[in-house]
């Protein structure tokens, strides 16, 4: 391994100007000439706009222009789209109300789009939008998840239930009749809280349109600009693809909610045209409170099937999954094929069977929130076998390594081939770094300081990549989920890499160089990663799903090896040997036997000046591309072990040692994916203890700033211990997992089943926040004082 | 309008601006110092974080006007004559970014953490001086090595002697 | 924000006369409550009147039995001030614990004061410790200052200028903050002075911060946290939001003054 090559710690590339105050993020970006935008929002959950009168507001000071629903409608502005079909259990399609970029009609959540108003100044274009007059007809607002399919109020005309599909999965009968012959059944009612994703950096975009050629260039917080380009385009009607330019660049975090395409960057890039002047918004926190696509929020009822020795036999779930108010980009993915294929987690289940109600409610769009789907699955799988190997009386962990998967690959009843995997082997390493065996002492240690001890397992699967496309087009996604790169070698062999992937904090510029840099034997700083611009990358399907790596970079290593292969024709004629006895290593060309070589770069310049070959045996140039399609979701897995102490006086939940081992396949920068790790078990921390939007009866977020919406801080988290095993993924050639959401799905199973091992009982939901615990825990203390 | 003059980064300037101008917008705004982040309203996420006349403060929450003939630094100033601060240097070494966007601000609240604490900060103290600091990609794991190691980083005495 | 108009004024006395002048002015100190309620557009004074340049205002000293402690001088100088850390340390550490080490350089004693917030830190030792504000027209002990949430006795055109607190054998602070907002959920400031026991509670009460006179009572008998053993403090007149409901503020009420006294006492 080179100090710059695949498996080393290489510091990041692209941390310079992020240190020194020169990262580049849209909000940075100022066009000449720029205005900026203000949203007029709905101030209620639910009404019918009988009115918007605009027109004191357009006599306003520096006010350019507003604009309501009927305008994007006379200009035949297609509304927003939802990209993956579902169908119900009945064969009948899903019921997709109309999502228009601003409302007409109707107003369907707090912070829906009412109108925009475009000025010299945001102050102005804020004062401008107090000025209008809304007549709302107030209507009764749907709230509550699991009871919005008896509401009397009605979202979407189009579905008179407020329901958007009743889908399933697996067979109902063998799973039937898998539980009439269980000697146990574990039984369970859990909510999977709503999250607010909450990068850092809140959502911006700026619309620029080019009259001289017609060309409207959009800078914008995206985690796939050309998906943007292509919706915008395509669906929406902003201008064909090739008058329509999508700039992302620094993204300051995703986690999801950029992947999607939003109301405001579709009305600031078509506004700019309409008040010939580039357009600018950017979010404040609490819009991105109201109207970023939220996450999670299912209500769930779970159980699990055993023989009498303790051997799964089958399990079935049915959850109610609250979509939100308008089906955002991903939506109906989330709680169906991104779920209840994961439902089997390690564990050898013949029998599954799982229902899924979406729901439509007057509250924010939900969609992918990091781990999308897959935490929701793990966490009703683990929460279950933590249950039921406490109600069999069985070690958690021996429990587990009983039932784990052992023969790859393995077909599981809902969809999944898995590929390869070592599940004990992580639990093992889990357990040592755990301290497992000295737990009981510590136990009792707390429990003399008057605290209760626990400790909770977590062993997650994903299925990440988020591909094939034959296969997610089976499924109902509208697109294909491959990659693209482009490998453009200079004529004294820097290279410069064209990605269809987007990095907003993964480190692309640097593990993608790495790869390079192995591969070719060029020094790492020869090496450029240029992503996130349609006029430079020709297309590409973005970064989500832990894709960047299994799918993205695979789509480089095949690129590099077509590169590979035409420097070896080239060399051939250089060194005037056959080209099957050019061999490529260690950034030289040699001709095998003897010592005639050609280094990278001197047969770059070869390629380009051409002399030693003629143009029709061989073209000139050193560039290739590469579109690749895996053959398989790839399957990272671990286990995460949470140990914490709570403090029954005040319900303080404190984590006193997380250990962590992970299976992600191959790893080009361990640095970067541990990095990765702690990140994703922080957000699943603040899941578990922490976070949840709530919303009151009438629809009004009660969670819209971070005064009450709890994010984690530094003195909420501990150190972590993070440990890996590796089974190389076949299913790619860099033989990659994926990392960036494993984390987030591993971490709040494990945070609880640590909080109900603390407390002797299983009545704690998510968030444990330290009022729930505290009124827990009374419980606990009571029971203690009683035994 | 209002007249204000300060020293940013070491340089003089002056400028006519609206009273309700933030500092954080003059910086962003006026003099396309846009390394200094807005992430919240409520003054709590930190990404806003410069020092003014040394200390650090949340440059969402203070009034331009009010900066009147203060000394300002923002994360552009840190790195003195192209050589990186330590602190800078520490997050590099230790990977305590991702996306970048809350970066400036833990740095400069990192720096001021040292001043006000020395170079020796354990774990618990940094973890609690970061109450004003929200990252949402690290997991803070690596941000808390990196302050400690920059801390330590700023007390050796060959930077010292050359300060 | 709203527009409004600037004033700096070099004094007190210069603050005053502008704030008597301009309709609808607001004195702006360290700017972390009055600022942010601006952007959101909740405030709209016409004329900020800033009291940053008031070098009158400022400063720590201790007179006789008393620690003077001027309206701008901020909550980190309070924390680390010797002079404080040594007359009542328990200050000092309240002072040190108030948002975070950023709103500290620029939040201040008058101005948390002056605002009155139900959960801020302040108001509990201002009230445990039998405080003075002294403003340009009188002296009001701290229970005529605080009149209920975000109420003070403060009139039109009415500056404060300090705050004046006697210094006691013992005192102890203890608070729970919100998870989310960092405030206090709850605070219990305790003080004890010759015989004469007062605790504080901030963060609880639906009329802003109250005493607890059954604590009082009981620590006057024996200043001890075992004094406090089996005494609750109900749920009636305690507030109740979705991070802790009445019963649980009043529980906690329980704990933290137990941790003050604690403190208090070196336990």
């Amino acid at each position: 391994m080179s100090a710059t090559g695949i498996g080393a710690p290489v510091r990041r590339k692209e941390d310079h100007r992020f240190i020194t105050g020169q990262g580049r993020y849209t909000d940075d970006i100022n066009r000449p000439g720029q205005a900026h935008a203000f949203f007029l929002r709905s101030p209620h959950a639910h009404a019918r706009l009988r009115s918007v009168d605009t027109a004191a507001a357009a006599a306003m000071p520096g006010v350019l222009g507003i604009f309501t629903g009927e305008d994007l409608a006379a200009d035949k502005i297609g509304g927003l789209i939802c990209g993956w079909m579902i169908h119900s259990k009945d064969g009948t399609p899903m019921k997709a109300g109309p999502h228009p970029a601003l409302a007409q009609g109707k107003v369907r959540y707090v912070g829906d789009h009412v109108a925009v108003v475009v000025a010299e100044t945001l102050a102005q274009a804020r004062d401008a939008a107090e000025a209008i007059t809304v007549d709302y007809e107030v209507l009764p607002a749907v709230v509550d998840t699991a009871g919005a399919a008896k509401a009397k109020s009605v979202v979407h005309d189009e579905a008179p239930d407020n329901t958007v599909f009743n889908w399933h999965l697996g067979d109902k009968a063998a799973t039937e009749a898998a539980f009439a012959k269980a000697a146990h059944v574990t039984k369970l009612d859990l909510v999977n809280n709503r999250l607010v994703p909450n990068p850092m950096e809140p959502r911006a975009a700026v619309g620029d349109y080019d009259d001289g050629d017609g060309v409207f260039t959009l800078y914008t917080t995206s985690q796939n600009p050309h998906v943007a380009r292509l919706v915008l385009s395509a669906f929406i009607g902003i201008a064909p693809e090739n008058k329509l330019r999508v700039i992302a660049p620094d993204v300051g975090g995703g986690f999801g909610s950029k992947i999607f395409i939003y109301a405001e960057e579709t009305v600031c890039v078509w506004a700019a045209k309409k008040v010939g002047r580039p357009v600018k918004w950017t979010s404040d926190r609490t819009e991105a409170f109201l109207a970023d696509a939220h996450g999670r929020d299912h209500v769930t009822h779970a159980e699990l099937a055993m023989d009498a020795d303790g051997r799964m036999l089958g399990m079935r779930v049915h959850t109610t999954a609250n979509l939100g108010a308008y089906l955002s980009t991903f939506s109906s993915s989330v709680p169906t094929y991104l779920y209840a294929p994961l439902l089997s987690g390690q564990y050898d289940i013949p029998a599954i069977y799982c229902e899924v109600d979406a729901v439509y409610t007057n509250t924010a769009p939900v969609d992918a929130y990091r781990g999308a789907g897959r935490p929701e699955a793990t966490f009703v799988v683990e929460r279950l076998v933590e249950m039921a190997a406490r109600q069999l009386g069985k070690d958690p962990a021996k429990f587990r390594m009983q039932n784990y998967i052992r023969q790859f690959p393995h077909q599981t009843p809902v969809i999944m081939m898995y590929d390869t995997g070592n599940y004990a082997a992580s639990m093992k390493k889990a357990l040592e770094l755990a301290d497992y065996k000295g737990l009981a002492k510590r136990k009792r240690d707390s429990a003399r300081r008057g605290r209760l001890r626990g400790i909770g397992f977590s062993s997650y699967i994903e299925a990440c990549g988020i591909a094939p496309s034959a296969a997610v087009g089976s499924l109902g996604a509208g697109v294909g989920l491959w990659e693209s790169a482009e490998v453009r070698v200079n004529p004294v062999g820097t290279v410069e890499v064209l990605t269809g992937s987007h990095s907003h904090g993964q480190g692309h510029e640097t593990t993608f160089a790495q790869l390079v840099s192995d591969r070719l034997g060029v020094p790492i700083e020869n090496v450029s990663i240029i992503h996130g611009d349609t006029d430079k990358v020709q297309m590409g399907m973005g970064t989500y799903g832990s894709r960047s790596g299994a799918v993205g970079m695979s789509a480089i290593a095949v690129a590099l090896d077509k590169v590979i292969a035409k420097g070896k024709k080239v060399a051939a004629h250089v060194l005037e040997a056959d080209e099957a006895d050019i061999e490529f290593a260690d950034g030289h060309f040699a001709v095998k036997g003897t010592d005639r070589k050609l280094d990278f770069g001197s047969c770059a310049l070869q390629a380009y000046i051409a002399h030693k070959f003629s143009g029709q045996e061989l073209e000139p140039g050193l560039k290739e591309g590469a579109f690749y399609d895996p053959t398989n979701f790839t399957f990272p897995a671990g286990v995460h072990i949470c140990e914490l102490e709570i403090d029954p006086q005040t319900g303080v939940t404190t984590i006193e040692r997380w250990s962590a081992v992970d299976d992600f396949g191959n790893v080009i920068n361990p640095m970067i994916v541990e990095g990765q790790v702690h990140g994703g078990i922080a957000q699943g921390v603040g899941q578990a203890l922490l976070e949840g939007a709530r919303y009151d009866g009438d629809g009004q977020l009660v969670t819209a700033s971070f005064m009450d919406y709890c994010m984690p801080r530094a003195d909420d988290l501990p150190s972590f211990q993070v440990g890996m095993t590796v089974t190389p993924c076949p299913s790619n050639p860099l033989g990659i997992k994926g990392c960036g959401e494993a984390g987030a799905i591993a971490a709040p199973p494990a945070v609880i089943n640590a909080i109900t091992d603390a407390l002797g009982h299983e009545d704690i939901a998510m968030p444990a926040t330290p009022q729930a615990v505290w009124r827990a825990a009374r419980r606990t203390v009571s029971r203690l004082a009683a035994e | 309008m209002a007249n204000v003059t300060m020293t940013v980064n070491g340089k003089p300037v002056t400028a006519t601006i609206d009273p309700r101008t933030l500092l954080v917008q003059f910086l962003r705004e006026n003099l396309r110092l846009t390394g200094t982040h807005v992430g919240c309203d409520t003054s709590q996420c930190g990404a806003c974080v410069v020092h003014l006349d040394g200390k650090a403060v949340k440059a969402c929450t203070t009034l331009a006007v009010s900066c009147e003939g203060a000394s300002v630094t923002t994360i552009e100033g840190l790195a003195a004559g192209g050589a990186l601060h330590p602190m800078q240097e520490a997050f590099r070494e230790h990977h305590g970014l991702q996306c970048g966007f809350c970066t400036p601000g833990m740095i400069m609240t990192a720096v001021d953490m040292v001043n006000r604490r020395g170079n020796a900060l354990d774990e618990a103290t940094i973890r609690e001086d970061l109450d004003g600091n929200i990252c949402r990609c690290t997991g803070y794991h690596n941000i808390v090595k990196a302050i400690a190691a920059g801390a330590e980083a700023m007390g050796e005495p060959a930077r010292q002697a050359a300060e | 924000m709203y527009a409004f108009t600037y004033h700096r004024p070099a004094s007190a006395r210069q603050a005053a006369t502008l704030l008597g002048k301009k309709e609808d002015a607001k004195l702006l100190a360290g700017g972390h409550t009055l600022l942010p309620t601006m952007k959101q557009r909740l405030a709209a004074p016409t004329a900020l009147v800033d009291l940053s340049g008031c070098l009158d205002l400022k400063g720590i000293a201790q007179k006789g039995r008393n620690l003077i402690i001027g309206a701008m001088t901020t909550h980190a100088e309070v924390a680390n001030s010797p002079v404080v850390r040594d007359a009542i340390p328990a200050l000092a550490y309240l002072a040190g614990h108030i948002g975070d080490p950023a709103v500290r350089h620029r939040g201040t004693i008058g101005g948390s004061v002056a605002n009155n917030d139900p959960a801020a830190d302040y108001p509990a030792a201002l009230l445990a410790l039998g405080a003075t504000v002294v403003t340009n027209r009188r002296k009001l002990s701290a229970a005529e200052f605080f009149t209920g949430l975000y109420e003070t006795a403060l009139e039109e055109g009415e500056v404060i200028l300090r705050v004046s607190f006697p210094v006691v054998s013992k005192a102890g602070y203890a608070k729970f903050r919100n998870p989310a907002s960092r405030y206090a959920m709850v605070g219990v400031f305790v003080a004890k002075r010759g015989g004469e026991v007062a605790v504080a509670v901030t963060g609880a009460g639906e009329g802003g911060v109250f005493r607890w006179p059954e604590a009082e009572a009981a620590l006057k008998a024996r200043f001890a946290v075992k004094s406090l053993d089996g005494l609750a403090h109900g749920a009636d007149g305690i507030n109740a939001d979705m991070h802790a409901d009445a019963e649980y503020r009043a529980h906690l009420i329980g704990v933290m003054a137990r941790q003050a006294v604690a403190m208090a006492t070196g336990k």
